[in-house]
């Protein structure tokens, strides 16, 4: 007990605990024996080349897929059977990497479905939670564009607005820097910095590296579905492993 | 943003003037007996009914995207529950209207627990079965005149009015009712948080299920509302024709073919689309109801033509061109004037 690390002492319990995940599409493995614990308040950055399995496994905790095998935890609770909406109305929200926009409707009442389904709020508290919101996404603009005709980049911004809206305990970012200018990188790295400095506990995948690493407080990589390598991300980026991977690309942090 | 220079509103100037029109137009609806001939009366109720059925198909297909294809299993039900009700339990036909839709609502939530493990496809087919298995039980029922059906007894059919003028506008005033409620209780669906979760179910399920909605939930309650609403269509319906038999009262053709076909060339997914969609069907049936089978094909070409030409239907054509919508159920954003710099 006593040789237990000084943070674990510090920090409260794991707000997501995953143990064992496993799952295959047909003959191919893309989660394999996955476990790793969230601390309540931490950002965890996720890397690993494409096709690793890093979505699917978005998709397991979120509940979108059932696992073959495994057990999720989320605030202390075992939710592996539990609906997505069930996990989302608990304090878990996402955004989708290939963007899943309500075409149909703005981008206001986009934003509103995520207010009023998942956080419960109603009148013009959701209202202004929307309108806070897509102000700092840079989307308040077009609040009244219809969804479906949003540019991918807007549909990205529209992933992250509606995630926010859902007033998170644990946000889940798919990929969400690629493609955007510097300074939009830049304010969007403010923007997940703040959301982090609210209390949110977060997991990022992206591949855009210097912007996770301004970020989080720790890395993994996944490689064919299974964790190789976790730890403060300076480490992490410097290791062998992800030396590999991420071959010729500058880590600048 | 401590000035709030946004604001939000959720109707428009199209809106406000089509709820006067709206109101207007019922209000000379309602003293048609006094300006309508016989047959015009007659008409103008089925044209309610077939608008009413249609908005409740709409709700249930173009936003819950539940395709039934069986929806004459709930029209047939409660065509039947009409007589049951009145010549076995005595009631006046008014009451066994509304017992039959609450009865038609308590036999939908077996059905839906059944149904709804089917998907796409099989699911459609699933209401047609369901409905199949409706009209053979209903063709069982001696009582009710088997295979050959039965006629409301005339005692019955008295209790209404006594008057056959009094009667006629009894029905006209029922079937109008009967629009103006299924529509009325589709708007406020829609409006409504769970409006929302509606509609984003109608756009994207993976989206919807993600951000905390009960898909499964909304879905049937979407489907026990509109079946029973659409129970009590169909005793009202039955209680015009005065006479029921299975093939009638079960008839696909009548009950759900040219109510899809209102809400395709309508407009599915809108309020406004079964709307101008009954217009249009009521008006290609009364030019060319003379045609014989010709009319049939008429209306397979048009919804043919519509399909590929408006794949949103006549209003999604519309509301395309020129941003309009008659019920005010978006949400609009707009920036305060005095903050406008
Ligand atoms: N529903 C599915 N059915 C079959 N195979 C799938 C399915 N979803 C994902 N896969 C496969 O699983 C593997 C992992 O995919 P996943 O999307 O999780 O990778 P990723 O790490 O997110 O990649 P990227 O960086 O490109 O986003 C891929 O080979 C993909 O083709
Ligand atoms: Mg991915």
């Amino acid at each position: 007990m006593c040789a237990a690390p000084f943070y674990l002492k510090v920090q409260m319990s794991p707000i997501l605990q995953i143990n064992g995940l496993n799952k295959a599409f047909g003959a191919v493995t893309v989660a394999d024996d996955l476990s790793f614990a969230l601390q309540q308040g931490e950002a965890l950055g996720v890397i690993g080349p494409n096709g690793a399995g890093k979505t699917t496994m978005f998709n397991l905790i979120t509940g979108t897929l059932a696992p073959d095998k495994g057990a999720i935890l989320f605030k202390g609770e075992n939710v592996t059977k539990h609906s997505a909406a069930r996990r989302c109305r608990a304090g878990m929200a996402r955004s989708f990497q290939v963007p899943q926009p309500f075409s149909g409707m703005s981008v206001f009442e986009n934003a509103m479905v995520a207010a009023t389904q998942s956080s419960g709020l109603s009148g013009q508290v959701a209202e202004q939670l929307c309108l806070d919101v897509l102000d700092q996404t840079a989307l308040l603009n077009k609040a009244n564009t219809l969804a479906g005709s949003l540019t991918l980049l807007d549909r990205k911004r529209l992933e992250l607005t509606r995630a926010l809206c859902a007033k998170p305990k644990l946000l889940m970012l798919d990929e969400i820097a690629g493609g955007l200018t510097e300074s939009e990188c830049t304010s969007l790295i403010q923007t997940i910095k703040d959301i982090h400095a609210s209390g949110v506990s977060i997991i990022w995948i992206e591949h855009v590296v210097h912007a996770l690493l301004a970020v989080v407080d720790r890395l993994i990589v996944i490689d064919f579905g299974s964790k190789i390598a976790e730890g403060a991300p300076k480490e992490i980026m410097a290791s062998p492993e992800v030396q590999e991977i991420y071959l010729g690309i500058e880590v600048d942090a | 943003m401590s000035d709030q220079p946004h604001e939000i509103s959720r109707s428009s100037q199209a809106a406000r003037v089509a709820a006067v029109l709206g109101a207007l137009i019922i209000i000379i609806l309602v003293a048609a007996p006094w300006w309508a001939g016989r047959a015009d009366m007659r008409l103008m109720g089925e044209l309610f009914l077939y608008l009413a059925l249609a908005s409740l198909w709409n709700l249930m297909a173009g936003y819950a995207g539940l395709v039934s294809v069986g929806q004459q299993a709930y029209v047939g039900f409660g065509g039947y529950m009409l007589f049951a009700l009145t010549i076995f339990g005595g009631l006046h036909p008014v009451f066994a209207i509304a017992g039959a839709g609450v009865l038609g609502a308590l036999i939908a939530i077996p059905v839906a627990t059944l149904i709804f493990r089917l998907r796409g496809a099989y699911f459609a087919i699933g209401t047609w079965v369901i409905a199949e298995v409706f009209r053979l039980s209903f063709a069982q029922l001696s009582a009710l005149g088997g295979g050959s059906g039965s006629s409301l007894p005339v005692g019955i059919v008295r209790s209404l009015a006594s008057s056959r003028s009094g009667r006629e506008s009894l029905s006209y005033w029922m079937a109008l009712g009967a629009a103006v409620t299924a529509i009325t209780v589709v708007y406020l669906m829609l409006r409504s948080r769970r409006g929302l979760a509606l509609t984003a179910i109608r756009d994207n399920e993976l989206a919807a299920g993600s951000l905390g909605i009960d898909i499964w939930r909304t879905k049937f309650v979407v489907y026990v509302v509109a079946s029973g609403l659409t129970a009590m269509l169909g005793a009202l319906i039955f209680l015009q024709k005065l006479r029921i038999s299975p093939d009638a009262a079960f008839s696909v053709n009548d009950w759900t073919a040219f109510v899809i076909f209102i809400v395709v060339i309508g407009g599915i997914g809108t309020i406004e689309g079964p709307i101008i969609g009954t217009l249009i069907f009521f008006a290609l049936r009364e030019t060319l109801a003379d045609l014989g089978t010709t009319y049939l094909i008429v209306l397979g070409v048009v919804a043919i033509v519509v399909m590929l030409k408006a794949p949103k239907g006549v209003w999604g054509f519309i509301v395309e061109r020129y941003d309009i919508q008659l019920l005010p159920l978006r949400y609009r954003v707009n920036v305060k004037e005095h903050a406008k710099r």
